[in-house]
């Protein structure tokens, strides 16, 4: 059994459970294991764009700062906003070590942060370590027929040098429908954000970014969508079974860990929607019971 | 032993005062004349009232503590804090939905946590205070209904964090929240509830309240300690 | 989506253009205003200006794009940035405005209590921040 040290973020740990539960389910099938940090913080959830506040870098600083000090070399999360925002920031601490001395010298309550340590999304670890061929070779229920649009958001390969692929056409979750039997399904709009934020400060802007996203994935032909962040699950179920219009465009989301998992032989951890993706499943005799 | 009192110099409020050594800085102050009538209560350690920060020659940091707790030393700046001035959100636990994000609701302001950790270096009651708002933030009202429950409300957190929160509030909040939806009920406490409303020890109650005093000091000497 | 904008000869200030240069890290004079940023931003068409006429404003040193909306309708979702043929980071532009706006007293609204406690707080945490100077 591998084990890989964990960082789950206050979305994963609180309303996105089910995004953890289908990773562990998934992960115990290939013979991996995470191991949540013993304490950790938030990790700010936006990277901060401004040169002069070097206080925002302060929590993800603090975040690796504990797992380096675990003797870990790298750190797996599967929030794409955390994995960006900490990624960033280790980048940005790592290249200047005047700043990393700064914060360092405030941190002065944590083991200093050494630089270096490797921010890993599930992703990467599945297509680059694992392997999708593995990945391949234990599915037990293959997702045969299933209509799959991948929306990758904005976090997860955006800004270039901190994503997990190309920017512009990225296909590491395409080859992971394909190594689990589905048929992935390319759109417009999978890597045009939802909304992120600006859904608590203008509901109506994320309303209708969840309806183009859902126009364009009806019109690849997809009945399903996945995703990797709970913001872009939110935007994508919430908001848009709130959107007025939307009763023809109620395409439904999970998270690409719960296919993992259901496709390994596993509990997806469905918990409730907005937008049911039972139905959607079952159809292609893919049913699966939903846990209170 | 000698006969001479060792004898510091302390700054409480920025005059300069002789006093004692040994003593705390609550009792350092009174020597020095005040006459403490805010900023002080139990005098144990329990109550929060006594708020105080102070920093000690040479050291850029500064340190809080409660005065009733701390001993005073040798050119010490101190400064008292008898009142912190913050807002308890309006709430009634009749209409918290644990399952809502009401935490958030009612202190947004938690949402600015940047994890500085300068709120658990100025607890008196060395709590993990951080972790506590980090709780909150993330909704574990349990975890920060345990990590808050030796809070003494003294503010000295509020005063100090960068991002503004109120922790003492929001850790009260949970604690309300998470003893009356989410502990666990006392199954041996609703038994003797249910006993004595159904009249089980209706006779000995009787029998108590007819005994005279020396009765019940006999009887209360007799008592099967064991049982 | 925006007006024209139109030039005035108040309040152009190189001072202004230089803070926003420092706080974003970003050369404003790199953009020649080629529009590709707004062209592909899943937002324009909920801005008052297009994220290229921001950066307009800010090289000419007009301290009006304070005012603006358009970067409270910018998510930092950087499809500009990975775009901008002149390597410019708009995004970065963006919350250098948004924070001068802020740092000058302005808020440019309130998020609703009764609406957050549905809100991940992953949102919550995202939009404080961007509120906060
Ligand atoms: S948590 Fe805050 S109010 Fe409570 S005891 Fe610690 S410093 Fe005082
Ligand atoms: S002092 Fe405030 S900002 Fe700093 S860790 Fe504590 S709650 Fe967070
Ligand atoms: S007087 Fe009560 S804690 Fe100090």
């Amino acid at each position: 059994m591998n084990t890989i040290l964990y960082y789950p973020g206050c979305g994963v740990a609180d309303q996105a459970r089910s995004m953890e539960k289908g990773a562990r389910e998934a992960l115990t099938a290939l013979d991996w294991e995470m191991q949540e940090m013993s304490r950790w913080n938030c990790c700010g959830t936006v990277y901060s764009l401004a040169t002069d506040d070097l206080m925002r870098h302060v929590g993800p600083a603090r975040v690796l700062a504990r797992a380096q000090d675990a003797g870990q070399e790298r750190l797996l999360t599967l929030c794409s906003m955390c994995y960006s925002t900490l990624k960033r920031s280790e980048q940005f601490l790592t290249a200047d070590r005047e700043r990393l001395d700064r914060v360092n010298a405030f941190l002065d309550d944590e083991p200093d942060y050494r630089g270096g340590l490797r921010v890993v999304h599930l992703l990467e670890l599945l297509r680059d370590e694992i392997g999708y061929e593995a990945v391949q070779e234990r599915v037990v229920r293959p997702l045969q027929g299933l209509k799959v649009a991948p929306y990758y958001g904005c976090t997860l390969t955006r800004p270039r040098a901190a994503g997990v692929d190309d920017p512009e056409r990225p296909t590491v979750l395409e080859d992971l429908l394909t190594a689990l039997g589905a048929e992935a399904v390319a759109t417009a709009e999978r890597v045009e954000c939802c909304g992120a934020y600006l859904t608590a400060s203008s509901p109506d802007v994320a309303r209708r970014r969840a309806v183009d996203i859902a126009r364009a994935a009806i019109a690849g032909g997809a009945e399903l969508m996945i995703t990797s962040c709970p913001l872009c699950q939110y935007n994508l179920d919430t908001r848009l079974a709130e959107a007025r219009g939307s009763s023809d465009l109620r395409v439904p989301s999970v998270y690409f860990t719960q296919l993992l998992a259901l496709a390994l032989g596993g509990d997806p951890a469905v918990e409730e929607h907005e937008i049911d993706p039972l139905p959607v499943l079952a159809a292609r005799g893919l049913s699966v019971e939903v846990k209170a | 032993m000698s006969a001479e009192l060792e004898m510091i110099r302390v700054y409480i409020m920025g005059r300069a005062y002789e006093v004692p050594a040994g003593l705390t800085i609550m009792k350092a102050m009174e020597y020095a004349g005040y006459r403490l009538v805010r900023g002080v209560g139990c005098r144990g350690g329990f109550c929060g009232a006594c708020a105080t920060v102070f920093r000690r020659p040479g050291d850029y940091k500064l340190y809080a503590d409660l005065a009733c707790q701390t001993t005073a030393e040798d050119e010490m700046y101190i400064a008292q804090i008898p009142s912190v001035p913050a807002e308890r959100a309006p709430w009634k636990l009749s209409e918290l939905e644990p399952e809502e994000n009401f935490i958030l609701a009612l202190y947004p302001e938690v949402a600015r946590c940047v994890a500085c950790n300068t709120c658990s270096r100025a607890c008196p009651q060395e709590l993990e205070v951080m972790d506590y708002i980090q709780a909150a933030l993330r909704g574990d009202i349990a975890q920060v209904a345990e990590l808050s429950f030796d809070c003494v409300q003294c503010g000295l957190c509020a005063m100090r964090c960068p991002a503004e929160i109120v922790h003492y509030h929001v850790g009260q909040l949970a604690r309300r929240v998470y003893g009356a939806y989410r502990a666990p009920q006392a199954g041996h406490l609703a038994a003797r509830v249910e006993e004595i409303e159904s009249g089980t020890f209706d006779q000995e109650l009787d029998t108590l309240q007819q005994m005279s005093r020396d009765e019940l000091v006999e009887a209360y000497r007799k008592r099967d300690v064991e049982k | 989506m925006a007006d024209q904008v139109r030039l005035s000869k108040v309040a152009l200030s190189a001072d202004f253009a230089r803070r926003v240069e420092e706080l974003s890290g970003q050369s404003p004079y790199r953009c020649y205003q080629c529009g590709k940023c707004g062209a592909g931003c899943p937002f324009a068409e909920y801005m008052d200006l297009l994220p290229s006429q921001v950066l307009r404003l800010v090289q000419i040193g007009d301290e009006r794009v304070l005012d603006a909306g358009a970067p409270w309708s910018c998510a930092s979702c950087l499809a500009c940035e990975v775009r901008c043929p002149r390597g410019v980071d708009i995004a970065k532009v963006m919350e250098a405005v948004r924070l001068l706006s802020l740092r000058k007293g302005r808020t440019p609204f309130a998020v609703d209590e009764a609406a957050s406690r549905r809100l991940p707080q992953i949102a919550l945490v995202g939009i404080t921040r961007k509120m906060t100077p």
